[in-house]
Formats: structure tokens, sequence, C-alpha cells
């Protein structure tokens, strides 16, 4: 039996959160560093994943495999299993979670949270590693059932995450701070549970028509034209699947849960669900919606696209309608997951390539976008962006590094969400040129959001509530420091994960078989 | 020596980098640092350019492939160069002017704190400029483009504290995106139609697809064009960008970043070449544009902004002759080096009266000022003259080819329409400049002491200021004539762009004439409306065209009514639908269902400890579950 890699990559946050956990209630700070090491272990885990994977023409679909008997009566299997999508987004994962840990190092002190009698310290960074273990598992997981099992507990710690760890920084007195909080947490959970009924409902009707829940066993079925299955039932199971992953993505009309989430819970919460929990649904439409229903996913295209380019342009606008500052960026991310699923439903190698490129970008751009506006926060203690003003002046540092973050958001050339976008734009024209440019007007959009957000904030006279601000701070520095880094390098250099990508990409062409269309005039 | 290419970018990139990391240590030499980076780049420039002289004209577009970018299944990006004589001509005016620039800010901007990071910005600028004119493949040339927009904001917006300032530079970001929509719309179309965005296969593949997908690409890449360039009808932001310190109006909305879309247009040529519509277009915008700025450049007190009317104007000239095709490509380049010239060492000089003048703008407080430094009038009547098309002086050169290539359009009534545009342009210019020069060197004193009772007094700037204006002001005499000599700008441009003779409507001796006398006629109206009669210190009311014209001819305010109110309405009603009606029907569907509304209102008002319960009663049934599976 090979070493389990895999297993390993989940195993280590999952230990790290027990023992972090079972940190005595004085003993703060070495959970906190308990729990930032673990992290780091994992993210060096996920860098031995990565140098593992072999990219090479013939290398194996899915690598680093585990099999193991499970549920046996249910054919129910502990499969596990990477491609190149899988791996980048483990390591986008394992790469987020240190900087979420540092930049919410004191989002959970007793003082913060108002709450001495449990360990809230504990329980905080606790329940990021189990969300990040379990995350990370589905990324990993080949057996449909496994997959449904991670894709509905990861709600379990965020729903305490969200509604136990709100932002303090709230308009409202304390009481109607908790109604709102405990409204945002339940309604993330009431919306992903319902997604998650739906989709168990199609999971069981996926076992009654295949017999079996694993994906590698499916493929075999396919190739060997022994899997049966009607239209109509392809295409209801589809339907069930693609629920809820758009939920989660979300994809408009289902993402009204976002916005109340991510502006209620603490800014590094608020990463956590967009920037890796989310990446999850989309991550699940491009290895289940497509490779089990190929067809099914060719006849929704059509309405999935619309819907997509809605999310596009109706996020953007709703961004620049936004006065809460972490609901903007809320909105801002519903435009970016239209691109997303855009990207992975053009069923382009440019598309798909640049949507899982975009998963890992927009993780990183808005982590920098939204920890930083975390910072700038807890500094004025409002949300409301007509409370800020001048900030520059007093703090360029802090309004250097959200400038960064703004552009990364609004996909400027040189910056990492910039390829993404483009790849998904050019391999969305490539196929459906009318869907392509309208939703290139989601690049002025993304501009204007971004842009009035940094002047309403950062230029003009200070206000005098932000005279006194202090700049950033070296803790602060060290989360924004390298996401910037990270920014440039993929801007810049973004081959090492197209490279990674490339391969699945095309496994997942061949499964929906579709091909690149030919450029009119042949190459020479 | 090609792989000297990349250091041309690598020296500015590296100086920004430096300069805005290194902290408040670098204060006190960030500036020194700043223009030596650029003045690296230069040097560079000067080598190449000596290297690329000693070679066959057929032989000398130099090529460095850095690395592969983005290559994902047939779309293949890479980093690397292309040094042609085209691209050539961009990087010495960028880098020689630019580096003047730097000296020049060096004074200008002595007193302000944030002189470091002006400097950084500055550096930022030319290393984005330089990616956009030595690029060998458009996606390239778009991380240029948006660079040097990118710099543009910056700029614009350093004095960020003054909300003008602040809401001038997101505007000037905002619509030149609404042009790079059309850059990534013809980026794509050139994926799908040649597999390719590269220049040399894109440009060498356009005889084998239709005119229709060449007019397409052209129409996009116009209107990229008319973002950057600040062409009608992309125009509005380009007076509000003088918000910024008049060193950034010199070098990036002047001299260089605002030329690139006719580096754009010229560089696509081949592709225009192959769809008359999309020249036409390009005619039109061009035509429109020069008329547009001209009469904007009539109105404005302000003397920067009356600057920024006569760019837009002058850019016009460019695009119109790019339009033209190969009776124009080489034109349209040499006026935009020789406008380089002038246009820079007319805003310096207006730099220099604004730093002895207390930073006043109004030209109707000026007056008499040559007489307190002679040597910024000096300069700046050297490059009036030049802008004016002065025989003999570079701007004459330069825009009379412009205006034959325009009579030469066609046979008939497009030659006659471009060239009496073009022509007329000529006066209105004539008018306009003369009317600057009139009110800000001549005439009486008419400053007055500021609110606060400081009254200016107008001296001569420092040396580091003046001598970059000196040299600009040889420019602006000698450039048009050296390049007219036996056509050595047309015949070092030619391999690129191709050149044909221009055959105008009418005789070459009769447009030299008329030009001379439209010259005339503008300068004599401006003498006797401003310089014969005194000049009020209030602007009277004005006729209805003047009134129009001071407000930019109402395009801001047609901006405002239907864009700025009309987007402000949309957003806010779909904030409001959002909230109530998606959301309320989304919850309520799911009411409808499952009674889930009311169990989230429920939910609500509990705590979060029932929460907590009832989530580890569902965990536990769900772990249940699992155990009995797996027992049964």
């Amino acid at each position: 039996m090979s070493f389990p890699l895999l297993t390993l990559t989940a195993a280590v946050p999952a230990l790290g959160a027990i023992a972090t956990a079972a940190v005595p209630a004085a003993k703060r700070t070495a959970a906190k560093w308990l729990a930032l090491f673990f992290s780091l272990v994992t993210l060096a885990l996920a860098v031995v994943v990565g140098i593992r994977f072999n990219t090479g023409s013939g290398a194996d679909r899915y690598q680093l495999t585990e099999s193991h008997s499970w549920i046996a009566d249910f054919g129910v299997r502990y499969e596990l299993g990477v491609d190149g999508i899988g791996v980048a987004l483990i390591g986008l994962t394992a790469l987020l979670i240190p900087f979420i840990i540092v930049a919410g190092w004191h989002d959970a002190d007793p003082q913060e949270t108002g709450n001495t009698r449990w360990r809230p310290t504990q329980g905080f960074f606790a329940l990021i590693l189990m969300v990040e273990a379990m995350v990370i598992l589905s990324f990993e997981a080949t057996d449909v059932f496994l997959f449904y099992i991670l894709f509905e507990a990861m709600l379990i710690p965020m729903y305490f995450l969200i509604g136990g760890f709100g932002d303090r920084a709230h308009a409202g007195s304390d009481e109607n701070a908790a109604a709102q909080r405990s409204y945002a947490a339940v309604k993330f959970l009431l919306y992903n549970l319902v997604g998650g009924l739906i989709m168990l409902a199609a999971v069981i009707g996926l076992y009654v028509v295949a017999g079996t829940f694993s994906l590698s066993e499916i493929a075999e079925m396919r190739a060997a034209g022994e899997l049966e299955m009607a239209t109509n039932t392809e295409r209801l199971l589809f339907l069930g699947f693609f629920f809820a992953f758009a939920v989660k993505a979300p994809l408009w009309p289902l993402h009204t849960w976002l916005p109340n989430a991510m502006g209620e819970a603490t800014a590094p919460v608020a990463v956590l669900i967009t920037a890796v929990v989310d990446k999850v649904g989309t991550f699940a439409m491009l290895r289940y919606c497509l490779q089990l229903f190929p067809n099914a996913s060719e006849w929704a295209t059509p309405v999935v696209l619309v819907l997509a380019l809605i999310s596009i342009v109706y996020g953007a606008l709703l961004a620049v309608g936004q006065r809460d500052i972490k609901r903007l960026v809320a909105y801002a991310s519903i435009s970016h997951f239209g691109f997303i699923i855009m990207g992975i439903f053009a069923m382009t190698s440019q598309g798909q390539s640049g949507a899982t490129l975009y998963m890992v970008n927009h993780g990183i751009s808005t982590a920098a976008l939204m920890l930083v506006a975390g910072f700038l926060i807890s500094r004025r203690g409002s949300r409301l962006i007509a409370d800020y003003g001048g900030v520059q002046k007093v703090a360029p540092v802090l309004a250097g590094t959200f400038l960064i973050g703004s552009l990364a958001t609004l996909s400027l050339p040189g910056l990492a969400p910039f390829v993404s976008e483009f790849l998904v734009l050019v391999g969305t024209f490539a196929r459906y040129p009318v869907i392509g440019i309208i939703a290139t007007f989601g690049i002025v959009l993304g501009a204007l959001y971004s842009l009035v957000l940094y002047q309403r904030t950062m230029t003009g006279p200070v206000k005098l509530e932000v005279a006194k601000m202090p700049d950033l701070k070296l803790r602060e520095l060290l989360v924004v420091g390298p996401l910037i880094v990270l920014l440039v390098f993929l801007g810049v250099y973004p081959k090492p994960v197209t490279e990674l990508v490339d391969p699945a990409v095309k496994h997942t062409l061949s499964d929906v078989k579709q091909h690149d269309p030919e450029p009119e005039v042949a190459a020479k | 020596m090609e792989n000297l290419i990349a250091l041309l970018v690598a020296a500015p990139l590296l100086g920004a980098v430096v300069l805005l990391c290194g902290g408040r240590r670098l204060d006190r030499t960030g500036h020194w640092l700043g223009t030596l980076f650029a003045l690296g780049s230069f040097v560079v420039g000067v080598v190449l350019f000596m290297d690329m002289l000693g070679r066959d004209a057929d032989d000398r577009a130099m090529h460095q492939h850095l690395f592969s970018w983005i290559p994902v299944g047939g779309f293949q990006a890479d980093v690397a160069f292309q040094l042609d004589q085209l691209s050539m001509t961009f990087v010495l005016l960028i880098t020689g002017v630019g580096s003047l620039i730097h000296i020049y800010s060096i004074g200008y901007m002595e007193h302000d704190e944030r002189r470091r990071r002006f400097f950084g910005y500055l550096n930022l600028f030319l290393a984005a400029m330089l990616i956009l004119v030595i690029a060998d493949n458009y996606l390239l040339l778009y991380v240029g483009w948006e660079g040097v927009g990118l710099a543009s904001y910056l700029l614009i917006g350093f004095w960020q504290h003054k909300p003008s300032a602040a809401t001038a530079a997101k505007k000037a970001f905002l619509v030149n995106r609404v042009g790079d929509m059309g850059l990534s719309i013809a980026i794509m179309l050139m994926f799908t139609t040649f597999g390719t965005f590269a220049f040399g296969d894109v440009l060498a593949a356009t005889g084998e697809t239709s005119e229709g997908k060449l007019t397409a690409i052209g129409l996009m890449l116009l209107l990229a064009a008319c973002g950057k360039s600040a062409q009608v009808p992309l125009q509005s932001w380009l007076g509000d960008a003088m918000e910024g310190p008049t060193p950034v109006s010199a070098l990036i909305h002047a001299a260089t970043m605002v030329t690139a879309g006719v580096y754009l247009i010229t560089r696509s040529g081949a592709i225009f070449n192959g769809a008359p519509d999309a020249q036409l277009a390009v005619v039109i915008v061009g035509a429109v544009t020069l008329l547009f700025g001209a009469i904007v450049g009539c109105a404005k007190d302000d003397i920067k902004k009356a600057l920024a009317g006569s760019t837009m104007s002058q850019i016009g000239y460019m695009i119109l002759a790019a339009g033209l095709g190969p009776i124009g490509y080489a034109f349209a380049i040499m006026h935009l080096v020789t406008h380089g010239f002038f246009k820079a060492g007319l805003f310096l000089g207006a730099g220099s009266v604004m730093h002895g003048m207390n930073d006043e703008v109004d030209m109707r407080k000026y007056g008499g000022l040559r007489k307190y430094m002679p040597v910024t009038f000096a300069t700046f009547g050297l490059g009036y003259l030049a802008i004016i098309g002065f025989p003999g002086l570079s701007g004459f050169w330069s825009k009379d080819k412009i205006i034959e290539a325009a009579f030469a359009y066609d046979d008939g009534i497009r030659g006659w329409i471009f060239g009496g545009v073009a022509l007329l342009g000529a006066g209105i210019t004539a008018f306009y400049m003369t009317r600057v020069m009139l009110m800000t060197f001549f005439g009486e004193k008419r400053w007055q002491p500021d609110a606060e009772g400081h009254e200016p007094h107008p001296h001569e700037s420092p040396k580091s200021m003046t001598i970059p204006m000196i040299v600009l002001a040889f420019g602006s005499v000698f450039a048009g004539g050296l390049f007219s000599l036996n056509e050595s700008f047309v015949h070092w441009l030619e391999p690129v762009t191709s050149f044909e003779h221009p055959h105008p409507v009418i005789s070459v001796p009769a447009i030299t004439a008329s030009t001379v006398v439209v010259l005339l006629i503008g300068v004599a109206i401006a003498w006797f409306m401003y310089g014969k009669r005194p000049v009020p210190v209030t602007a009277p009311r004005g006729s209805v065209l003047t009134r129009a014209a001071r407000r930019d001819l109402l395009q801001d305010d047609f901006n405002h009514v239907v864009l700025v109110r009309g987007g402000e309405h949309l957003t806010r009603s779909l904030v409001y639908v959002d909230h109530t009606l998606v959301d309320g029907v989304v919850n309520g569907t799911a009411a409808g269902v499952g009674g889930l509304s009311g169990r989230l209102r429920k939910l609500q008002n509990g705590y979060a400890r029932s929460y907590a319960v009832s989530m580890l009663g569902g965990t536990a049934v769900l772990v249940a579950a699992t155990l009995l599976m797996r027992a049964v």
C-alpha cells in the first residue's frame, strides 16, 4: 500500500482542530500558534502533493489514489484521488488558511466576542481547521457519496463560524447585531441544506441508475457503453447536483445568502466562505456535473450561461450600489463566480482552464482585498463606506495594499485575475460571441465598483474619525504582503498553474465530447 | 544586441519598485534615483538605435523572446518584444521626453512631501508605456495599455486629498476601460479568426479572411484608440486629467500616453488597409475630434485646459492621418513626434508660469509675463510657433503633410471634406494658441492678491525646469525640418508602415499657401480680440457656442444625466429589487416548499445555543445513519 498522502493532507488539519480545541482555556495564545503550525504543515503537505503530481502526457487522470471499503452494502468507498484541478484548489485552500488564521489572530479574543464562559479562541481556530480538512478532502474524494457527506458536513463548522464570531463593527445595537448575525448564519445554513437535500436525492438516483458511487467505475462503464441513462433521468440528476452547487457557488438568483453571510462574519471568515468553501461548488460543477452527466450538461448550457451572465452584470451593478464595504466585496464575488461558471460551461479549454485559474486567483485577490478591508474596519469600527475618507493620507501603506487588492479585483493586466478573466472571456467568445461580448461589460463595471470604493474610503479630505488611524502593523503586513507578491507572480507567470490544470481540462472536455473551435484561418 | 531590449523596460520598472517599496529612507534621494533609471532606459534606447542605424532598412527589426506567458491549448501568449523602426521612434520619444520631464519634476515637485512616490509613479509609467510599444503581440500590448492607464490614474489623482483630483482619476480610468473593452474584443476576434494575436502572424494573414471580420476588428481597435487617445466620443476624461501635476500633463496627457491610439492604429495598418469602412470611421473620428478639441480650446480660460483641448485636437490630426492608410501613417507618427516636443514644451512652460504665479491657472489673471519669465516666454513662444505651423518650424512640416494627405483621401468629395476640415482646424489652432500666448505673456498684468492676501511674485523657474524647456524648444524648432530633409522620416518608417505618395485634389503649393493664409487669419482674429483690446479679468458671458465650449460642448452634462444619474437610479433600484424581490421570491419559494421561511424566522429568535444543539442533533443523526448503513 502506498503512502496515504492525500488522507494526510486532510488528517493534519483535522488533528490540528482537535488539538487546538483541547488547549486549556487560559492558553489562548498557544492555541493560536498551534493552529498556525498545523495549517503550515498542511501547506507543506499540499506542496508535496503538487510536486508528486505528474502532469506528463501519459499520466493518469487521478493520481495519488487511495481506496478502502467503507459502507460495503451500498458500495460506498473511501476513495481519494486528485487531478490537476484538485491539486490547484488544495493548494489554494492550504495556502489561504494560514493567512486567514493570522489575519483573524485577535478576532476571537474574549474581549472581542464578549464571551468568557466557553473557549472562543480555541473554538474559532479549531473550526477553521475543521473547515480546511473537509474542504481539502472534498477536493480529493472520487466517490460521490463521500463527496456528498463532506459537502454537507462542512456547513456545520461554517455555521458556527458565521453565527458565533460576528463582525463587531455593526451599525446597530449589540442585540441587533446578534440578531442579524444569527439571521445570516441560519440563512447560510438553510440555503445550503436545501441544496444539499436536493443533491442527496440525485445522489441516490445516481446509485439506482449506475449501481455505484465511484467516479472511476462510472467512467469505465460509460467508456464501455454499459451505462444506460435515459435522457430525462440524466437531466433530472444533473439538475439535482447543479442546484446544490449553484447555491454554494453562488449563482444568480440563489446568491442572496452570500452578502448576509459575508457582511456579518468577521473578515477572515468571509474570506473562508467566498475564497475557499464556495470554490467547492464551482469545482463540483466541473468534476461532477460535466463528468457524470455530459449530455445533460450540454442541454443545460444555454440556461447556465445566461444565468452566469446575469450574475456577472447583476453582481457588479449591485456592488456599485452597496453602502457596506463587506457586502460590496460579496456582490463583487457574485460577479466573479458568474465568470467562473461561464468559463466552465463555455466548454472550451481556454474557458475551463481560465475558470480553474479564476478560482485560484479569485481566492487570492478576494483574500487580499477583504483582509485589508477587515483591518480597516477594525480600526474605525464601521463597515459603512460613508464613514471613511482620506485614509490614504494617514495610513498610506494600508491604502496602497487596499488599492492593489482593488486593482486585482478589477482584473488589471499584470495581476493574476487578468489572466483568468481574459481566458474565460476568450474561451466563451470562441463559442458564444454574443455572450462573450456582453460579459466584457463586466470589466467596465468591475473598475467602477472597485475604484468607487477606493475613492470614497481612501481619498478626499481626512475625516475626523480616521485622523488617528494607525497604519498596517507587522502582523497585518505579513498577511497582505505575500498575497500581493502571489498576485503579481501569477499575473506574470501563471504557467505552473495552467500546466497543472491542462490535462484535467482535456479529460473533462473529452467527457463532454467537445473540441475547441478551430480558428477561421488555419495556422501555417 | 537583442538582449538589451528587455533592459528598456527593466530599468524604470525596477525604479518604480524601489521607489514605491523603499519607504521613507529614500525620500531624500528618490527623485535622483528615478531620474537615473529613466536616463538609463534612454541610454539603452540610444545604443539600440545606433545599432539599428547600422543595418539595412529591411533588416532592422529585433526580437527578444523572454518566456511563455499564458499557454492554454491553442491560446499561446508570450512575453516577447519586438523593436522595429516604429517602436524605436516611440522608445526614443518616451525615454527622451520622459527623462527631461523627470529632470523638470525635480524642481517642480521640490516642495511636495510625496515627491519620492511621484517619481515612482513616473517610472512605472515609463515601464508600462515601453511595454506597450515594444510588445510583439496584442495581449502584451494590452498589459502596457492598461499599465499606462494605471499610472495615469495614480498621477491624475496624485493630490488625492482634493476630491476633484480623485474624481478625475477615476473618470479617466473608467472611460479608458470602455475603450479597453474594444481592445479585449479585438483580441478575441483575432484569436477566433487567426488563432493568434501576435503582430507578425496576424498582420501577415489579413488577406486570408473577409473584409467584414477586418472591419469588425478595426472598429474595436478604434474604440480602444478613442479611449486612450481621448477621441470623440470617449474624450471627456482628458480635460479633467489636468488635475494632475503639470509634468504629468506634459508627459502622459500630451506627449506620450495619449498618442498610444495612434500607435495602435498604425501598428495594425494591415488590418485597416483591408477594411476601408473602418478606415473611414477612423478618419471621421479624427476629423470630428480635431474640430471638437480646437473649439473647446478656444473657450477655456484655464491654461492647462486650453492646452488639453489643443492636445485632443492635434491627436485628432494624427488619428485622421492614420485612417488615411499608407499615405498617412508616416505623417501621423511624424506629427506625433513633433507634437511630443512642442506640446511637452508648452505644458512645461505652463507649469513654469504656474510655478511663478502661486499655482494660478486662470489666464485672465496672468498678463504681461514675458518681462518676468523671459526663458519661459522664449521657449513657450517657440512651442507656440511650432504648434500653429509657422513656416519652417516643426509643426509646419508635419501638419502640412497631414493636410495634404487629407486632401488626397480620394478624388472626390471626401478629399475636399476632410482636407477642408484639416485646413479649418489649422486656422482655429492659430486662433486659440495666439489667444493663450497673448493672455499669458502680453498685455497688462492682471494678477491680484489671493484670498489670503498673497500677491504673486512672478519669477523665472530654476535651472532644472528651464533646461528641459530649452531642449524641447530646440526639438520644436528643428525636428520637423530635420525629419523632412530628403523625406528621411518617411523612409525610416517605410519598411514598417509602407508608404504611398498622396495625390491631393488640389496642388500641393496651393495647399501650403492656403494653410499659411488660414494661419494668418487665425492669428489676426486672436490679436483683434485679445491683443488690441484689454482682456477682462472676469470672463464675459459669451455666445451660446462659447458657453457650450466652456462646458466641453455639453458632453459632460450628457454623460452626467444619462450615465451617472441613470446608472445611480439603476443600481439603486437593483439593490431594492435584490433585497425584496429576488431574496423574497427565493425565500418565498422555499417557504412554499417546506415552510422554511417560518422556520427561518423562528430560528432567528432563538439563541445560538439552541442552534448548536439542533446542529449537534443533526450531526448525530447523520453519523448514526452511516453506522446503521454499515451495520445492515
